[in-house]
């Protein structure tokens, strides 16, 4: 089941950035309750009830979608807020959830039939296989693919299931497969599994040194900047590390996903829906990002043979990529 | 308790493998999971071979359960994971959910560490589709089990990853080909050459994580020794323990003896030091970060 126009789904990390991704041309946002049931767990961000109403009703009337990240695994003590969190996405007419633990999505389908779910990318479905066991046992009409693979396994993947596709466009870049990585909780405690946060912002100390600036996360160097450098988060896989005596981004370098180039193939492959990520980021980013996806989708949808991506598109999200740098990921394999 | 040996999680040639096992299938040890977990890239023993070696470990006393590949992406990594379901003679460990669903129903299964079972809700689940045993994820504690196992309605046994590096995160990138300027697909087998993982370190020395090909560790050893008690009180029934290159078998019999209350978790933490290749760490059972170690 393919839909004629692939999707747009932008972050919305509050109320303001939820109002500008759809003035500026989101045909869906994402949003998550202010606790550790979605995995952008962060203070200041999310929404209350109140708040995701309004912004429900705000993207309604507007005739676009809302989607509520519910992507943590429930916690053996915290069920009660999970399941709390669902009947409130049911109550106020999200258009789906977006879920990776099983016992959640069983709860769901069970309580609110009529409730449309998706599979996050925090289920780590990265074959046909696995994305057919939740659609037959939960009914998940669309599932969000890792960021680990290539273009080609991704169409070989499509041709094993009828469950939508959403790939991540754009945004911050996770080098391992979602919901297979507790790096962050082996260094802080908290990783996105757990507590919905990775690299937590409340474990990182940044420190001026004779060496350099530091930045340490629960006091393991992350990495240290000469004064012409510019610092960026100590997300603990972006670091620069020793390996058999050589100092370099022994993971990933800080560098943001950019697909812009491949939209004619992920429009030809009839893939449902492009995700950008940053619910963390501000509303100011939501806008610019929004607005050259937007542009660049209906370019490519008027034409995609002649379809090129202007200088000008790349120009401004490369001033919102992390590092400055923008890479194709896993999708181009020899990135891998 | 019952004690377990988990797949080896490194590339170790031909001749080492079977020579491991030989010395396995004398070893103290009650379930041998075999397999490749980790890289499909790494062909050295087919699978005919792991089923070759399951039957002598079976001839030798040994249950013996083959272990999935953590992260499936290609249709080959696909056609595997059938042949490794089909099996109609060992049970099987499944580390991802498409192995579930190709084992769901049909035959008892392990549902393995990366399947994320946080929850009671998703114990039952996943038990009424046959799971005889689940292993814990690496990151939960030791009070979020005991709650887990206190709601749960289905009855099946609770294994721990009790001894070794810990494997942390799956990616599509291979680190030790990065590490050599090497592409993945043209890795040229580095993995051969450690044995044990390859040390990452902080800019300062700091020993933090192991890099195993697409898959990274910790730098510490995940090390529940000294904790055998707990885990028995916590409703733990099977202790694993992680291949290392060298001493496996005597830190199995270690493990045994403590179970045994041949001698107690004290002195088998003391003992078992000497056999490590690095310093212990314990701090996910205790709520901490995992690298952290909590004396008793």
């Amino acid at each position: 089941m393919q839909s004629d126009k692939i999707e747009l789904v932008c972050p919305a990390g509050s109320l303001p950035a939820l109002k500008t991704a759809i003035d500026h041309g989101a045909d869906c946002v994402y949003m998550g309750f202010r606790d550790d049931t979605n995995a952008r767990n962060f203070t200041g961000l999310n929404f209350s009830l109140d708040n995701a109403k309004e912004g429900v009703r705000y993207a309604h009337a507007k005739g676009r979608k809302v989607l509520l990240a519910l992507n943590t695994y429930p916690q053996a003590d915290g069920w009660q807020r999970w399941k709390n969190a669902i009947d409130n996405a049911a109550e106020l007419g999200m258009d789906a959830v977006i879920l990776a633990d099983p016992g959640l999505m069983q709860y769901a389908a069970k309580t609110h039939p009529d409730l449309r779910l998706h599979l996050s990318v925090q289920g780590s479905a990265t074959n046909y296989e696995a994305i057919n066991f939740y659609h037959e046992m939960f009914g998940i009409r669309r599932a969000v693919v890792p960021r680990v693979l290539a273009l080609a396994q991704v169409e070989q993947l499509m041709a094993g299931t009828p469950v939508e596709i959403e790939l991540f466009g754009f945004g911050g870049l996770c080098v391992m497969v979602e919901g297979r990585c507790a790096l962050s909780s082996y260094a802080t405690g908290d990783s996105p599994n757990t507590r919905g946060v990775c690299s937590p912002p409340r474990s990182v100390r940044w420190q001026e040194t004779p060496k350099g600036l530091e930045s340490r996360l629960n006091g393991i160097l992350i990495d240290r900047y000469d004064p012409e450098e510019k610092a960026g988060y100590p997300t603990l896989c972006k670091g620069r590390f020793d390996v058999e005596g050589e100092t370099y981004y022994a993971i990933e370098e800080p560098a943001s996903l950019n697909t812009l180039e491949l939209l004619p193939k992920l429009i030809n492959m009839g893939i449902a829906a492009i995700k950008i990520e940053g619910r963390q980021r501000s509303p100011a980013y939501v806008e610019q990002v929004t607005r050259v996806w937007r542009q660049a989708i209906d370019s490519c949808q008027r034409d995609t043979q002649s379809f090129a991506v202007k200088p000008a598109w790349m120009a401004e999200l490369g001033k919102v990529s992390e590092g400055q740098q923008q890479t194709l990921g896993a999708y181009y394999r020899p990135w891998k | 308790m019952k004690l377990a040996l988990g797949p080896v999680l490194y590339y170790w040639d031909r001749d080492t493998m079977f020579y491991f096992y030989d010395q396995m299938a004398d070893a103290p040890v009650d379930i041998i999971y075999l397999g490749e977990t980790v890289c499909s890239r790494r062909h050295l023993l087919r699978l005919q071979d792991y089923l070759d070696v399951a039957e002598r470990l079976v001839a030798a006393g040994k249950e013996v359960v083959i272990a999935t590949q953590a992260l499936i992406e290609s249709e080959y990594d696909v056609k595997t994971l059938r042949r490794i379901a089909g099996n109609e003679k060992f049970r099987v460990e499944a580390n991802d959910m498409g192995a579930v669903r190709l084992l769901a129903n049909k035959t008892p299964f392990v549902a393995g560490s990366t399947l994320n079972i946080f929850n009671s809700q998703t114990l039952d689940l996943l038990a009424g589709l046959g799971a005889a045993r689940w292993v814990m994820p690496v990151e939960m504690s030791r009070a979020a089990l005991a709650s887990v196992l206190h709601q749960r309605q289905f009855a099946l046994e609770t294994e721990v990853f009790a001894y070794g590096r810990l494997p942390l995160a799956y990616s599509a990138r291979c680190f030790t080909a990065r590490h050599h300027n090497l592409q993945k697909d043209d890795c040229q087998f580095k993995c051969l050459d450690y044995e044990d993982g390859l040390a990452l370190k902080t800019r300062e020395g700091q020993p933090f994580l192991t890099l195993n090909g697409i898959q990274t560790q910790s730098a510490l050893v995940h090390n529940l020794i000294g904790e055998l008690d707990t885990l028995q009180d916590a409703g733990v029934d099977v202790v694993r323990v992680s291949p290392q290159a060298h001493h496996s078998g005597e830190i199995l019999r270690l493990f045994r003896e403590c179970m045994e209350q041949r001698v107690t978790p004290a002195q088998a933490f003391s003992q078992i030091e000497g056999l490590m290749p690095a310093a212990s760490c314990n701090g996910y059972w205790h709520d901490k970060p995992g690298l952290e170690f909590i004396s008793r």
